[in-house]
């Protein structure tokens, strides 16, 4: 039988707020075990939560972001489980009113297309502390540092089919945050975790088979492989006439496979009730305006305008806006060198393969946008070829300096003197009987091919310095 | 409303709430009791009125984003009744 994917997220974002969402600790990553961890955090007895308005902001920019309605009355519940990285015994979530309702947003598939993924609601809730179950003597170590970071759990409508759907949804998302400002979208560090609903029906049915949900998957790699993965083994259960059991799995990414989390089957009812520890959270409309009037361009919106503006197709208007870096950059190419496509192929191409190569962000690149631009600008005016400019790039990679002094420095301007190019080409042709004696004997079809031998000999002649349509000129005029 | 006492007992697990055996079927009936109280309150109706989600009339006051506290792990791990390289140590949990 052929099986349709279906497929809901809920990725927990970490907000990039200094301090925590319920007490004045520091959130900073890495830090020495529990040296951030305070009354309020390790859930001491008498200790009240105060909420942080700076993660009500960020989740009212992130429900902005999607297009949502924005809960302007948001309440916080107690969602009860017992483990030992969260010591009241209780987080602090939202359960019936979340700050962000319903909304929407686009990805952008590997092949250019895009698709609309319903986001059912986002709400504010305090991260937990980490348990490490290395060896104390049998028992499990707690750091308390993580407790209490502001989280924005995000949840989709069951809208992604497949595993490259799920990739292009986490990272149209982290792209989102990222250009909001309100989260660094590090997976590596957990400031993104990803949580997988997944559930097979045959094609073309519309109703959802049972599902399963696979826990905290940590990088895009993994998402896609565990995906792949859970397919297989809820098709094999399907296809020999079995039922699959609604319960939380593992992805074991050194296995690639998941499985069964025992101790999530008692603990599945969280008896939700409302905080009393804290006030229903109103925001009004002004406070709703003033946060939508400082948003900056979203990626979706600067996509279009690249393709508008700059003509550039849908592939690499995603490529170039997936990083508001980046983005920035190559506008600044494009002002420099007014020429946006080939200013495309170049940060692409080069650009983006040097930093990949060197495991260097947009901000580290060594040469500047202004400097690329004048390098492009170079090309334009036929001071140098194409071939030529790439010499010169990596030149620049390496701190020779600007282009024109590269260019100057090792003698590489094209040769665009008629001159010294028919010398060169008369040169070539006197050393080539064989091949002028088949060019002429060549019907004009056949001379379009030919021709190309002497084009490469006076490029080699020239050390590949010579004006190629120059080139292909004279040899026109010469061979008749 | 009645309630069952197997769900007595897969609540008390949940709260981790020892009940002595010889007390569940006392325990059983109180809450049968409870709940109907409750079920005195559920006749009433409420379709004009809006959830409460607390009894203040109050809004929650928002505080800036600014650090406060410093480090003092010391002073709380010294009533903490096992640590070891700055961790907090439990009985083992596995996953």
């Amino acid at each position: 039988m052929q099986w349709e994917t279906v497929i809901g997220l809920e990725v927990h974002l970490q907000l990039a707020t200094h301090s925590k969402i319920f007490s004045g600790s520091p959130t900073t990553f890495g830090a020495e075990p529990n040296t951030q961890a305070n009354a309020v955090d390790l859930g001491m007895p008498g200790m009240l939560p105060v909420l942080n308005e700076q993660a009500v902001r960020y989740a009212v920019m992130f429900g902005l972001g999607i297009e949502a309605e924005i809960g302007k009355r948001s309440v916080f519940d107690r969602k009860n489980y017992f483990y030992p990285d969260l010591p009241k015994g209780y987080q602090i979530s939202q359960f019936q009113y979340p700050i962000v309702g319903r909304g929407h947003f686009e990805i952008q598939l590997e092949d250019g297309s895009t698709r609309e993924i319903g986001i059912t609601r986002a709400h504010l809730e305090e991260d937990a502390g980490k348990s490490l179950h290395e060896d104390f003597h049998g028992q499990s170590g707690i750091d308390l540092n993580r407790a209490g970071t502001p989280l924005l759990e995000i949840v989709s409508e069951p809208d992604i089919r497949s595993a490259a759907e799920a990739v292009a949804y986490l990272k149209a998302l982290h792209s989102l945050v990222t250009y909001l400002g309100i989260s660094d979208g590090n997976m590596a560090e957990g400031s993104m975790r990803c949580d997988i609903n997944i559930s097979l029906r045959p094609t073309g049915s519309d109703t959802l088979g049972t599902r399963a949900e696979i826990k905290n998957v940590n990088s895009f790699r993994f998402v896609e492989k565990a995906i792949h993965h859970e397919f297989e083994r809820q098709a094999d259960i399907l296809e020999d006439g079995g039922k699959v059991v609604q319960e939380t799995r593992l992805y074991d990414a050194d296995r690639d496979e998941t499985r069964s989390m025992r101790s999530k089957e008692v603990a599945n009812d969280y008896r939700y009730f409302p905080e009393p520890d804290l006030l229903p959270v109103v925001i009004d409309d002004g406070y709703i305006e003033a946060i939508r009037s400082e948003l900056p361009e979203l990626p979706t919106d600067k996509r279009r305008r690249f393709m508008d503006q700059y003509g550039l197709g849908a592939y690499d208007a995603g490529v170039l806006v997936d990083n508001r870096e980046l983005a920035d950059y190559y506008e600044a190419v494009v002002a420099a060198c007014g020429d946006a496509k080939i200013a495309a192929n170049w940060v692409q191409v080069e650009l983006l393969g040097q930093l990949n190569k060197n495991e260097l962000e947009i901000g580290a690149s060594p040469v500047s946008a202004e400097a690329l631009g004048g390098l492009i600008q170079r090309i334009l005016d036929n001071s140098i070829s194409g071939k030529i400019a790439k010499q010169v790039f990596e030149a620049m990679w390496q701190g020779e300096g600007g282009a024109d002094e590269i260019i100057e420095a090792r003698g590489l301007k094209q040769v665009s003197d008629s001159g010294e190019l028919e010398a060169m080409v008369d040169e070539v042709i006197a050393g080539s009987a064989a091949q002028v004696e088949q060019y002429l004997a060549a019907d004009d079809a056949k001379r379009k091919k030919l021709v190309g031998y002497f084009v490469g000999q006076v490029m080699k002649l020239s050390k590949g310095q010579a004006n190629p349509q120059m080139v292909n000129q004279l040899l026109a005029e010469k061979l008749k | 409303m009645a309630i069952e006492q197997d769900e007595i007992e897969k609540i008390a697990e949940l709260a981790r709430i020892r009940i002595a055996d010889d007390q569940i079927g006392q325990v059983t009936q109180r809450i049968t009791e409870i709940l109907g109280m409750v079920d005195q309150l559920q006749a009433v109706d409420t379709s004009d009125i809006e959830p409460m989600a607390n009894p203040l009339d109050a809004t929650q006051q928002l505080r800036a984003d600014v650090v406060t506290e410093s480090n003092r792990r010391e002073e709380f791990q010294a009533i903490a009744p096992a640590v070891e390289n700055g961790l907090y140590l439990v009985p083992k949990v596995i996953d």
